[in-house]
């Protein structure tokens, strides 16, 4: 354990220093999240010209804007840059670098990199979110089950990420297809509450979007029921398991880079 | 004349055979681009409500016309000139006795067609599971439609290829196109149809050239009845007719400038 944290430490320390040769960049990315919210916003005023989301105040709804900007800011720091590289090493054969250390190779592709580009999008995101639980109507809400029911959602995309990048393995150059997949993740900008029955199934049951935004912003509002940590970490566990059996399922047809 | 149209026959030809080497990617492309589904989904709902004047079957045929836009409309020549630049390529392709800007454009229009049988095919799937949303446009909104479509595409490419042109200065433009990207869903109508915006801000809009990149040939194949077609098309070509001599400018600025890369 105490190994890995040294080689943790390693991994980012150098793929910090790699990044910050382009610090004018952060100034842009700060200027492209803080535009990007204001859009995010506006689109949410717009809802709320008319109706709004059942059951969901204005305040609300920014909560779980907020929430869906600081996982995309999430995303870009730690899952993107290094996921996207898992096609990368299968393209150029560098896969094999990879499986070679005495490093479990899961954790070596998941964690290699770390990225500050997303810091703006994830401290803009916990304002807004702060900004909009203060001013948001007062019930119990619970921030520590609210902050358990983050961890789970990112454990479940993750997960999901995981596997997908995984079937580069088989089909190689599918850079896109995480594109998919991050496209499908839009939908935790809204509530539950603001899609049709069907879309909700689906974003519950088929691509679990509702435990990344929707859960957390529930309890931290005090609107939800403790219960739904229950699932939450169910479908959590149950991805982890099968992206761990699906790595190794897709080794074993991994041949190397002249295969 | 005749020998630039084969030259361009030429590229046309080739850049197809490329686009329709990697099916797989076009397909995977077709399918990232889900965010108007799932904005007609959340619209859907709202327009249940009765707050907006238009009814959730109006919302559905709208974000599915927004989906074949976008399709139409996709551009990506900054990344493909980023690219270009920062390997050397671009001294290459400056060699030969055609401007590189006929490569990105032939790229563009071959993937289209290679794309179009894919588009087809969701927008089949989807009549096919939500039937209350079929319809049948009339053959002069597809015209129209497809006239604007035509627009939105120049003008989408030239604003997109000359903030490209600034990777002859920086050799990264491309975080460039991410701002205005962000412009580009919020005031194009892609999250949301110009009706609901603010009447003041709406009119605001139309003036800039975000609304006839989606809204305006959108609302067109749909049957819009309250887009001014005299307006659109002036604003639309006056901004790609200005685009147009501002990029010329910047490219003969830039070429002064460029020292190759990599090569």
């Amino acid at each position: 354990m105490r190994r890995l944290g040294v080689i943790l430490w390693r991994y980012w320390s150098t793929s910090l220093q790699a990044e910050l040769e382009y610090r004018s960049n952060f100034l842009v990315q700060a200027f492209g999240s803080s535009l990007a919210l204001a859009g995010s916003i506006f689109a949410l005023t717009l809802f709320y010209r008319g109706g709004g989301f059942p059951g969901w105040t204005f305040e609300e709804g920014l909560v779980v804007q907020g929430l869906y900007s600081a996982f995309s800011g999430a995303i870009a720091c730690v899952l993107s840059p290094n996921l996207s590289r898992i096609v990368q090493h299968v393209e150029a054969g560098t896969l094999d670098f990879v499986l070679l250390k005495p490093v479990d190779a899961q954790v070596t592709l998941s964690l290699r990199v770390i990225s500050p580009w997303g810091l703006p999008d994830l401290v803009f995101g916990l304002a807004v979110i702060a900004w909009g639980a203060a001013r948001a109507p007062a019930r119990d809400g619970s921030v520590s089950l609210a902050l358990l029911a983050v961890l789970f959602g990112a454990l479940i995309i993750y997960g999901l990420w995981f596997v997908v990048a995984t079937t580069s393995v088989w089909f190689t150059k599918i850079y896109n297809a995480t594109e998919v997949l991050r496209g499908l993740l839009d939908a935790g900008r809204f509530p539950m509450a603001a899609y049709p029955a069907a879309y909700r199934f689906a974003f519950t049951f088929v691509m679990p979007v509702a435990f990344m935004t929707t859960v957390p912003a529930e309890l931290l509002l005090g609107r939800g029921q403790p219960t739904m940590l229950l699932g939450s970490a169910l479908i959590a566990l149950v991805l982890l398991v099968a992206s761990r059996a699906f790595w190794r399922f897709a080794l074993k047809s991994y041949t190397g880079a002249s295969g | 004349m005749n020998a630039a149209l084969r030259k361009m026959g030429g590229l046309l030809s080739v850049y197809y055979a490329y686009m329709t080497a990697y099916r797989a990617e076009l397909i995977l492309w077709a399918l990232a681009n889900s965010l108007p589904f799932i904005l007609m989904g959340a619209w859907y709902q709202a327009a249940a409500g009765g707050a907006f004047g238009f009814t959730p079957v109006d919302v559905t045929r709208y974000f599915l016309a927004v989906f074949v836009i976008r399709q139409l409309t996709v551009v990506w020549v900054i990344w493909e000139f980023d690219q270009d630049v920062q390997r050397g390529r671009l001294s290459q392709y400056l060699l030969q006795p055609v401007d590189p800007v006929w490569r990105y454009l032939a790229a563009h229009l071959s993937e289209r067609v290679a794309r179009l049988p894919f588009s087809a095919l969701i927008i089949a799937l989807f009549f096919l599971i939500f039937p209350p949303a079929r319809f049948v446009p009339h053959a002069s909104d597809v015209l129209l439609a497809i006239t604007f479509a035509t627009l939105a595409f120049a003008l989408r490419f030239v604003m997109q290829y000359t903030l490209a042109l600034f990777a002859l200065w920086t050799e990264r433009a491309s975080s460039l196109e991410s701002l205005m990207f962000i412009l580009y869903l919020v005031l194009s109508g892609a999250i949301a149809p110009l009706e609901v915006f603010p009447p003041e801000l709406r009119e605001l809009v139309m003036w800039t050239p975000f609304p006839y990149f989606i809204w305006v040939p959108a609302r067109l194949l749909i049957g819009g009845a309250d887009v001014d077609l005299m307006r659109a098309t002036v604003v639309c070509v006056s901004w790609i007719g200005s685009l147009l001599v501002v990029n010329r400018v910047v490219w003969r600025l830039g070429l002064k400038r460029h020292s190759s890369m990599g090569a």
